[in-house]
C-alpha cells in the first residue's frame, strides 16, 4: 500500500511534519545526554542548553558507584542462559504437542495459552514462597528457573503456531531413512524453525533484560543485582544527585540500545511475527 | 497398539518433560497456593496458617478504600493509555507507510523508548519532569510546564500516562505497520477510482480490513496498561498519598511492606479474575469485526 504514488508536495509535507514528530520522540534523550555530563551547578540553571564544558568525570563515578561492571555482567548472564533455555525448551515441548496429538497434549496446550491471561502479580506471592522451599532464593539459579517458567506459555504459543505450518512429509522421509524422533527434531525441525526461534529469543531478551520487579523479589544479595537493581538501589541513596544520576542512567540504557540499533531489523520483524501469531 | 504408545512415552518425556516441570513449579503451583492462601491469614512468616474463611475477601469489598482508589485509578489509566497509545501508533503507521524516504529512520526513532526497560524509562522521565519542565516553562513562559509535574495527583495521572504511551506507541505501530503493508494495493486504488476521499477509505477499508491488528494491540495495550507496575514504582511510588497507586503496585504493597500476604494473594486473585475477564471480552469483541478482504 502507498508506495505506488508519486512524491509531491504533500507527501513532503507529511514528511517534514513526521521528522518533526521524530524530534519530539527523541527530546528526552537529548535532555538526560547533554546532562550527564553537566556539573551539577549547570543541571540546576539550564537544562535545555548544550554543555559549555563535557565533564566526563561524571561517567567514571558513576560507573564506580553503580558497581556498573558487575551489575552488566550479571544481566548479561541471567538473560542468556534463561532466554536460549526458555527457547530451547518451549520449541521441544511445542513440537511434540504438534506431532503427538493426544488428548493430554491438546488440553496441556490449552494449559499454555490459558496462562498467558495470568498476571505475574497474581502469583509472585505464593511463587516466592515455592521458590524458599526449593532452597533457590537469593540465586541466580532461582531466578532463571522462575524464568523458564513464566515464559513458557507465550513461548509455546508462537512455536505452536508455527509447527503446524511445517510439512510432514520431510519429517516421514527422515523417519522412513531410520532417524529417531530426536534426530528428526534437532537435525530438521530446529533449523527450520529459526525465525520463530529469533522472535522468541529477541522477545524474551527485552523482557528479561528489562525486568524489575522478579528479580528484585528473588535477589536480595547487592552483588547479584542486575541493571535495573542496581539502578533503583543507586536512585535511592543518590536522589536529586543529577550529576550522577543521568550519567548512571546513560550506562544502564547503553546496552539495550546497542543491542537494539545492532539487530534492529531481526528485532521489529520477530515482533510483527510474534504479535501476527497472537 | 500399545507397543506404539509405548514408543511414544520417551519422546513424550524428554520433549515436553522440561517446559512442563518448570510450568508446574512456577506457575500452576503458586496459582494453586494462592488460591489457598487468599481464605487464610498468612503473614509470610509465621509456620502457622489459619484458615479464615471470605473474611479477606469480606475486607476487601467493605473496608479497604485505599484497594478500590488504586482500582479506580488503573481502571482510568488503562482508559486513557489504552486509547492514546493505539490512537498514537496506529497514526505513525499510517503515515509512515505513506513511501515516506525516512521511513526507516523514523520507524527507529519510534520503536526506541520501547527497548529500555519502565524503569529506567520513569527515573529518565522523573528528570525531564522535575527538571527538564522548569526550564522549559522558563524558556517558553508556558504555565504548562511549570504545573506541578508527579507533585499531585492529576499531574501524577498525565505524568505516567505521557510516558506510557512514549513507550508503548512504537510496538503497537510496528504490528500496525505490518498489517498495514497486507492491505491490497487493487481494493485501496479501486476505491480510489470510485471517488472516495482519503477518510472514507481510512474509515470503510482500511480499519475493517486491520481489524486482526486492532485486536492484538488493544490486547496488548489492556495488559501492559492493567498490569503497569515499574512506571508507577520511578515515577510517583503511588504518590502523592496514593492518589496514583496502580493495582499491581497496591497488591505488591500489602504483601511485601504490610506483610499481609494471605489479604495480598486475596487481592491478585481478584486481579487475574478482572484481568482474564477484561481481555476474553475484548478479544472476542473485536474478533467479531475482523473482515476478509
Amino acid at each position: 500500500m502507498g508506495t505506488l504514488k508519486k512524491y509531491n508536495g504533500r507527501l513532503f509535507t507529511t514528511e517534514v511534519l513526521m521528522v518533526l514528530v521524530g524530534l519530539l520522540f527523541l527530546v528526552p534523550f537529548y535532555f538526560l545526554f547533554v546532562n550527564s555530563v553537566k556539573p551539577f551547578g549547570d543541571i540546576m540553571t539550564n537544562s535545555a542548553s548544550w554543555p559549555a564544558v563535557f565533564k566526563w568525570e561524571n561517567y567514571s563515578k558513576a560507573w564506580e558507584l553503580t558497581r556498573f561492571p558487575q551489575a552488566f555482567s550479571n544481566s548479561f548472564g541471567i538473560t542468556v542462559v534463561s532466554v536460549v533455555l526458555m527457547a530451547l525448551f518451549a520449541a521441544m515441548g511445542a513440537y511434540w504437542m504438534v506431532r503427538s496429538d493426544t488428548k493430554f497434549n491438546k488440553m496441556l496446550f490449552f494449559l499454555f495459552v490459558a496462562a498467558m491471561v495470568v498476571p505475574f502479580q497474581s502469583i509472585m506471592i505464593p511463587l516466592l514462597k515455592v521458590i524458599n522451599v526449593l532452597g533457590v532464593n537469593n540465586s541466580r539459579t532461582g531466578l532463571i528457573l522462575t524464568y523458564l517458567g513464566l515464559g513458557a506459555p507465550m513461548s509455546i504459543f508462537l512455536f505452536h503456531g508455527f509447527v503446524k505450518a511445517i510439512p510432514l512429509e520431510i519429517e516421514e522421509a527422515a523417519t522412513v531413512d531410520g532417524c529417531n524422533p530426536y534426530g528428526v527434531f534437532f537435525r530438521i525441525v530446529l533449523p527450520m524453525l529459526r525465525p520463530m526461534l529469533m522472535t522468541v529469543i529477541v522477545l524474551n531478551t527485552l523482557w528479561v533484560w528489562n525486568d524489575y520487579l522478579l528479580p528484585s523479589l528473588i535477589l536480595q544479595k547487592p552483588d547479584m543485582r542486575t541493571i535495573p537493581l542496581a539502578t533503583f538501589a543507586f536512585f535511592g541513596q543518590y536522589t536529586k544527585q543529577w550529576d550522577i544520576a543521568l550519567p548512571a542512567l546513560v550506562l544502564g540504557i547503553a546496552p539495550v540500545i546497542i543491542f537494539f540499533l545492532m539487530l534492529q531489523r531481526y528485532i521489529v520483524e520477530g515482533i510483527a511475527a510474534g504479535s501476527v501469531k497472537g | 497398539m500399545g507397543n506404539k504408545k509405548m514408543a511414544r512415552l520417551g519422546p513424550q518425556l524428554v520433549f515436553v518433560g522440561p517446559v512442563l516441570i518448570f510450568f508446574t513449579i512456577i506457575m500452576i503451583i503458586p496459582f494453586l497456593l494462592g488460591m489457598y492462601y487468599s481464605f487464610t491469614d498468612w503473614n509470610g512468616v509465621a509456620g502457622t496458617v489459619t484458615w479464615v474463611g471470605f473474611k479477606n475477601f469480606q475486607q476487601i469489598f467493605t473496608n479497604d478504600p485505599d484497594f478500590w482508589k488504586s482500582f479506580w485509578f488503573t481502571t482510568r489509566f488503562t482508559l486513557v493509555g489504552v486509547v492514546l497509545t493505539n490512537i498514537v501508533g496506529f497514526a505513525l503507521a499510517y503515515f509512515l507507510t505513506k513511501g515516506l524516504k525516512l521511513r526507516n529512520v523514523l520507524r527507529t526513532v519510534f520503536f526506541m523508548p520501547n527497548v529500555i526497560g519502565g524503569l529506567l524509562l520513569g527515573f529518565i522521565w522523573q528528570f525531564i519532569f522535575i527538571k527538564g519542565f522548569s526550564t522549559l516553562g522558563d524558556l517558553t513562559g508556558w504555565s504548562f510546564f511549570n504545573l506541578p509535574w508527579l507533585g499531585d495527583a492529576a499531574t501524577g495521572f498525565w505524568g505516567i500516562t505521557i510516558v506510557f504511551v512514549w513507550q508503548s506507541a512504537g510496538y503497537l505501530m510496528v504490528v500496525y505497520i505490518s498489517s498495514l503493508t497486507n492491505v491490497p494495493t487493487e481494493v485501496m486504488e479501486a476505491a480510489e477510482i470510485d471517488g472516495a476521499n482519503r477518510w472514507q477509505m481510512l474509515k470503510n477499508i482500511i480499519i475493517p480490513l486491520i481489524m486482526p491488528a486492532v485486536t492484538i494491540c488493544l490486547f496488548l495495550a489492556i495488559s501492559w496498561a492493567f498490569k503497569m507496575f515499574d512506571l508507577n514504582l520511578s515515577l510517583t511510588k503511588g504518590g502523592p498519598f496514593k492518589s496514583t497507586e496502580s493495582v499491581a503496585m497496591n497488591v505488591y504493597v500489602e504483601a511485601f511492606q504490610n506483610n499481609r500476604y494471605g489479604l495480598g494473594t486475596a487481592k491478585s486473585l481478584l486481579f487475574f479474575l478482572v484481568v482474564a475477564i477484561i481481555t476474553i471480552f475484548q478479544v472476542r469483541l473485536t474478533k467479531s469485526k475482523e473482515v476478509e478482504a
